[in-house]
């Protein structure tokens, strides 16, 4: 049974330290038991759209890549909701995306092993907010055994007022593209529809959809239980709040740490010399050139001036004994293979791009294809039905750039290179048929 | 109530009547899909807007009222 | 009059067979994106739909010619509820069946802007089952049609629809399928 306890009445009983990092991440995988310790019950307010004007005070923004304003999103799904209520009973759906398709992510994964329970209660807060139905739960991989404990735990207890329900996401890029999600969920492949309708108007058996990433549940967890204040005592003004990086440092293992918006680069990706560029957002983001960006901050703020923008928070410094060409070449090449094939544009361009940096990343390349690499990039890019193209494109584009005088050298015949060990992390299998996709 | 042109590249094959119908508004790409400029469309060519919708044989071409609807990430 | 009425429906029913040839071939083209040649490509769908519109026109004729001829009694209604003729039948009854999923086809596509996409193709696709119903009513309900040169007209539309079919599955046989796609072009574009 659920006490209507509201723990987030400011300067309330709060279990955690003030304003300090971390937020999200215990040291260990925390059970029910230990959850509920530390933070008290979900606070239930026990009115839809209660915790909306909390979140829109709180500037959050979502952390699955996109950075959309989660409190818009909350409200049009809620207003679609009543819309159709006459319909369909007002009910609306949400679920929670913890797809991370991005081969170089990994925060949300440890997300779900650390602190399912803070998962789980931004799920049902968010339910609650939105007039929700039904709740999905969205995972890349099958659950592990702490989500499906943190669930039958839950389910003993009674604190879960809607069941969730776990489907899991096919190894692909795009599974996680919002629309994929729903086409999933409803029973089809993981890839992208046409919008409009978008799924906040009608999702998910025709139901408007809420569809949130995991980490972005987990910090209105706590903002529902600590205030819009408590959550922007960290952070900037214009983007307040903390948020989960996954970390690329020349060590080239991946760690994820949670920091501040706006805290320095390199306090988490190191101030070593030896790096020659950094890749901020993962592989739809861009290169910074070193030691040009080395002032950087983690916020949209300051990395805008590279074109860049920070994403689900993947972050890689690039050893300088690498080829940025070819870890890019590389990279291209699975997101071109990764496309889903279903809009011209993207289909045609996407492979050709990645054929054209190939052969730029190899000795000596035809004078032509810098001309064709720009002018399918401007081809591609806003012309399919999702943000792929776009987001390979900013890629490559900002790769040409930083990775310039590097062009120069290899159609010399040369590679400043010495270590011909791939950097960025890329998962094995392509997608050869249409069960790939389910 | 400006109008504006939109194709679904999902539903579109390239089958380029959209082109031949309406020039000043769409072109093809080197691969044969549609180009298509996402300004609203001028009062003049409305109707040519309107039969180049009706005529597409994917039923990808449409004209939608007011703002351009966003795509998600 | 009645003769006339007679011949007239005889005619016209010979005309729309034709027509309606035509059409279903045109509709192939237009999904192959085929071209006439020395004609734009919207020209080809233009001409599809407006053969169409021409096939039910002279259906109609061919309909209100043998209700009107009295030397046996068709009701107005057995042109589109089958079986509720007594005169031949069954033949009729395949004509209306055939008009039936011509209406059905007109309809949607005078809605097409309006309709989900996938809808109106499920009912278009219904054409390839038109057309032999037609052709089979054609073929039982008219002596002409079993003899003489009408019966190598009709043969010779047969064999023309039957190739236009077969082209049309020989393609869909070669499509790259979605999830290959990619694949495809890599092979294409990589030296």
């Amino acid at each position: 049974m659920t006490t209507a306890v509201n723990e987030s009445a400011p300067g309330g009983a709060a279990r955690q330290a003030a304003a300090g990092l971390p937020r999200l991440l215990p040291a260990a995988p925390e059970d029910l038991r230990a959850h509920l310790a530390r933070y008290g019950p979900a606070p239930y307010r026990n009115q839809p759209g209660a915790l909306i004007a909390d979140v829109e005070a709180s500037g959050l923004t979502g952390r699955g890549g996109a950075a959309f304003p989660v409190y818009r999103k909350l409200a049009a799904v809620a207003r679609a909701g009543v819309r159709t209520g006459h319909r369909q009973g007002g009910r609306t759906v949400v679920v929670a995306n913890g797809a991370e398709s991005e081969p170089a992510s990994r925060k949300d994964e440890l997300l779900l092993q650390l602190a399912p329970n803070l998962v789980l209660d931004g799920l049902q807060l968010t339910a609650e907010a939105v007039g929700a139905a039904e709740a999905h739960l969205y995972l890349h991989r099958a659950p592990g055994p702490q989500i499906l404990r943190a669930l039958a735990e839950r389910n003993a207890r009674g604190l879960d007022r809607l069941a969730v329900t776990i489907t899991q996401a096919p190894p692909r890029f795009l599974a996680g593209q919002e629309t994929a999600v729903v086409n999933r969920l409803g029973g089809g492949p993981a890839l992208p529809t046409f919008q409009p309708p978008r799924v906040s108007e009608r999702g998910l058996g025709g139901a408007p959809t809420l569809v949130q990433n995991v980490e972005t549940l987990a910090h209105l967890a706590l903002i529902a239980r600590y205030g819009p204040r408590w959550f922007r005592a960290v952070g900037t003004a214009a983007e307040p709040g903390s948020m989960l990086t996954t970390i690329y440092r020349p060590d080239a293992k991946a760690h994820v740490r949670e920091a501040a918006i706006g805290a320095q680069l390199s306090t988490l990706l190191g101030a070593e010399a030896n790096v020659q560029a950094w890749l901020v957002g993962g592989y739809h983001g861009t290169w910074l050139p070193m030691p040009d960006a080395a002032g950087s901050t983690l916020d949209n703020a300051s990395v805008r001036r590279f074109g860049a923008a920070v994403g689900a928070g993947v972050l890689a410094a690039l050893p300088s004994d690498r080829c940025g060409l070819a870890e890019t070449a590389r990279v291209t090449r699975y997101l071109a293979a990764e496309s889903a094939g279903q809009c011209g544009p993207c289909l045609n361009g996407l492979p050709r791009i990645a054929a054209g940096l190939a052969e730029l990343a190899g000795r000596g390349h035809r004078r032509q294809t810098r001309a064709d690499l720009e002018r399918w990039a401007g081809l591609v890019e806003g012309r399919g039905a999702c943000h792929h193209p776009d987001g390979t494109v900013r890629f490559v584009r900002s790769a040409l750039t930083v990775f310039e005088p590097e062009i120069a050298r290899h159609a010399r015949g040369h590679c400043s290179a010495t270590n011909r060990a791939p950097f960025l992390p890329l998962p094995d299998g392509l997608p050869t048929s249409e069960e790939d996709w389910t | 109530m400006a109008e504006r042109l939109r194709v679904n590249p999902i539903a579109c094959s390239g089958h380029g009547v959209c082109a031949e119908l309406l020039p000043e508004l769409v072109t093809l790409d080197e691969w044969g899909y549609p180009i298509v400029d996402p300004g609203p469309v001028p009062v003049a060519l409305d109707r040519d807007a309107r039969r180049a919708v009706a005529a597409c044989p994917a039923l990808a071409l449409k004209l939608t009222r007011s703002e351009e609807p966003a795509r998600s990430a | 009059m009645n003769t006339a009425f007679w011949y007239a429906s005889r005619a016209t029913g010979i005309v729309a067979l034709l027509l309606l040839t035509a059409v279903l071939v045109l509709g192939i083209l237009v999904n192959r994106q085929g071209r006439l040649p020395g004609l734009p490509r919207f020209a080809v769908t233009d001409v599809h739909r407006n053969l169409s519109l021409l096939s039910v026109a002279f259906i109609v004729v061919h309909v209100l010619t043998a209700v009107l001829d009295t030397y046996v009694h068709i009701p107005l209604i057995s042109a589109v509820i089958p079986f509720a003729s007594g005169y031949e039948r069954l033949w009729l009854a395949l004509g209306a069946i055939s008009l039936d999923i011509m209406l059905a086809m007109i309809v949607t596509s005078l809605l097409r802007g309006r309709l989900n996409r996938i809808l109106w193709r499920a009912v278009h696709l219904l054409a390839y089952a038109s057309w032999p119903v037609a052709f089979a009513h054609c073929i039982g309900s008219s002596k002409d049609l079993q003899q003489g040169w009408m019966l190598g007209l009709a043969v010779g539309c047969a064999v023309i629809v039957v190739a236009a079919v077969i082209w049309r599955l020989a393609h869909a046989a070669r499509q790259v399928p979605r999830a290959r796609r990619v694949a495809a072009i890599f092979s294409q574009v990589t030296r």
